[in-house]
């Protein structure tokens, strides 16, 4: 019996704990959006949006440059990352199983795990270095390269969900294989797809580490790709480790305008896959 | 095999066309448009072109992973055939010397990883259990979404909240607290001044950002145990604690592992956070309230000083060894994962 009741309470004790867990683990994010409210609130006017970054002590500055340089970034890096990635899912589709395939599917999970300084020194080497000065391009295509293996990897998942039977009556239709592709699987599964892509977006959209190298960060107003640009999480960073108490209160006005868009970005995401197939898609 | 199906299809087409009267044929547009429609020399070349552009595509990623190594070798060759082996075993990184170590950096970048997973392994495993098998069905999509979130918190925002949160936390309660109120200063590692930057800040501050991807991939393997194992294990008597235990973790176990492995990937080759709360110092130390680099912070902090050719070249070859490292450590992962059977994504 009193086995039997150590047995047990032991059972309760190890549930609690679990439960426990979840509160530990959900503490962290809860305190980080707390602090991101409360510090980054009161630093975010119009001023912060339009304005330019200042030097210490005049008032407001602003970093309506690196959040148009971080859209800019965002658009390069879809250029790249899409396509190929959209087209790398269909490739897996419909070649599922051969030595090839499963090959690209594990280079994309290993690439998704690198971590992304490398594919900012990838990006440096190859983009930066010959041409002997920092650009947009360069940070646009490090960050382009981050979204391909993810992007391959949600389509494929995403693709995989069309039901065989849609495709046949298509090819019975007479429809050559590359337009059932296209106008049936792809349309089919956009939804996911769109989802797949908003995820890659909100993940590369914080990014910092590659940006280091590539695109380098710039106080003034620039929307050529050619040149050094301005990016929302650079500037969060370099002003975080300034010593400057009004830099600060900017850093966390940056952070909380960063983490808007990125939250933004995933529960759209979130609600698109949801209302496309009823449930949440990781 | 469907162009072959749908070929007999189209010369039917061109016998019915062929019906109609001389006068009317050759002029008439629509003839000639649906002729284009119909021919299936066309569509079979779209089909080829749109297999080439597809399989490029996917060429997109190995290749991807070949221009990665190789970019990293040239740019680490000058520092490997001019510094060789003392790159690894050197813990003396001095700039102005022309000396480059990076033990401290590798040294680092194991020791907060591995404080990043004590801490993170038990939270993560915890959270995936009651996700999968405690929580009241209400609280389990909005919990499982919370931790997903952590996931898509930038690191400079982790590095932003540390410097201005975790630091004084850890400066003002939780060093002091572990040295003197445990009593664990009398060991080395917990011992010496408690300045806030340091391997125990960065360490935690890793846990955080690894425990979204540890527990998702540990909520799906556990999600992926037959339900009859369950049943089986409560039908002998086992208490829910004991089912878990002996009938789900053993069946889920690869899985997890993989899911640890592939946290300790992502704390390994983690730059911004790290980068703020380390301290970034080339040394050394025992104690976990020292200051340390990580291989990943020693290069993001260097880089934009680095002037001269043999330090970029070292930073380089820095970077080279924790691509190698992430590497092994990512394909070791999902090599688990995958064992489990289901396909584990993140």
């Amino acid at each position: 019996m009193s086995l039997n009741r150590r047995r047990h309470l032991t059972s309760g004790v190890m549930i609690t704990l679990t439960y426990l867990a979840a509160v530990l683990a959900t503490l962290p994010l809860l305190l980080i959006l707390f602090h991101l409210l409360k510090k980054g609130a009161s630093s975010i006017s119009l001023d912060f949006f339009t304005n330019m970054p200042q030097p210490v002590g005049e008032p407001g500055g602003g970093m309506a440059n690196a959040i148009v340089g971080t859209l800019i970034l965002i658009g390069v890096a879809c250029a790249v990352g899409l396509p190929l990635g959209i087209g790398g899912g269909l490739f897996l589709l419909e070649n599922k199983g051969t030595r090839f395939a499963n090959a690209v599917r594990f280079l994309s999970d290993v690439l998704n795990g690198l971590p992304s300084i490398v594919l900012g020194i990838f990006a440096w080497e190859f983009l930066v270095r010959p041409i002997g000065h920092f650009s947009a391009l360069a940070g646009g295509i490090a960050l382009g390269a981050m979204m391909i293996p993810l992007v391959t990897r949600t389509t494929e998942e995403m693709l995989s969900v069309v039901p065989n039977s849609l495709r046949e009556a298509a090819l019975a239709l007479g429809y050559p294989r590359w337009r059932t592709s296209i106008s049936i699987v792809l349309r089919t599964a956009l939804a996911g797809i769109v989802t797949g892509a908003l995820v890659a977006i909100a993940r590369i959209a914080g990014e910092t580490a590659p940006l280091l190298f590539t695109a380098f960060g710039n106080q003034f107003w620039s929307t050529k790709i050619g040149e050094p640009i301005a990016a929302l999480p650079l500037q969060i960073f370099t002003y975080a480790i300034s010593p400057y108490a009004e830099w600060h209160s900017l850093a966390w006005a940056g952070a909380l305008v960063l983490i808007g868009m990125v939250l933004i970005i995933s529960i759209i995401a979130r609600a698109v896959t949801r209302a496309r197939f009823g449930g949440p898609v990781d | 095999m469907t162009e072959q199906a749908v070929q007999p299809a189209s010369r039917v087409t061109f016998v019915t066309r062929d019906e109609s009267p001389p006068s009317e044929r050759g002029w008439m547009p629509w003839r000639a448009k649906d002729r284009r429609r119909v021919n299936m020399g066309t569509s079979a070349i779209g089909d080829r072109v749109y297999k080439v552009a597809i399989t490029l595509c996917a060429m997109a990623v190995p290749l991807l992973v070949v221009l990665i190594a190789v970019a990293l070798s040239i740019a680490a060759w000058p520092a490997i055939s001019e510094i060789g082996i003392s790159l690894v075993t050197s813990s003396v990184w001095d700039v102005g010397a022309h000396k480059f170590g990076a033990a401290p950096a590798l040294y680092g970048t194991v020791v907060s990883s591995a404080v990043a997973l004590i801490i993170a392994t038990p939270l993560a495993i915890g959270v995936a259990i009651f996700l999968s098998e405690f929580a009241p069905r209400w609280l389990r999509q909005p919990v499982a979404f919370l931790v997903d979130l952590l996931a898509a918190i930038p690191s400079v925002v982790y590095g932003l909240w540390g410097i201005f949160v975790l630091l004084p936390i850890m400066r003002e309660n939780v060093m002091p607290f572990l040295r003197d109120d445990l009593h664990l200063g009398a060991t080395p590692f917990f011992s010496g001044p408690a300045y806030g930057p340091s391997m125990l800040a960065a360490g935690v501050i890793l846990a955080i950002m690894a425990l979204p991807y540890i527990s998702a991939v540990s909520r799906e393997v556990l999600l992926a145990v037959p339900r009859s194992q369950r049943e089986a294990a409560l039908a002998l008597g086992a208490t829910r604690w004991e089912m878990i235990r002996d009938a789900v973790i053993p069946f889920a176990r690869s899985g997890i592992v993989g899911g640890i492995i592939l946290g300790l990937g992502r704390a390994l080759g983690e730059t911004m956070a790290v980068t703020m709360l380390i301290g970034n110092r080339p040394e050394i130390s025992a104690s976990l309230f020292a200051p340390g680099y990580t291989m990943a912070s020693l290069i993001a902090n260097e880089f934009s000083e680095a002037t001269d050719d043999l330090h970029l070249s070292a930073l380089m070859a820095v970077g080279a060894m924790l691509f190698a490292i992430t590497l092994i450590v990512n394909g070791i992962a999902r090599w688990l994962v995958w064992q489990v059977g289901r396909g584990g994504r993140v």
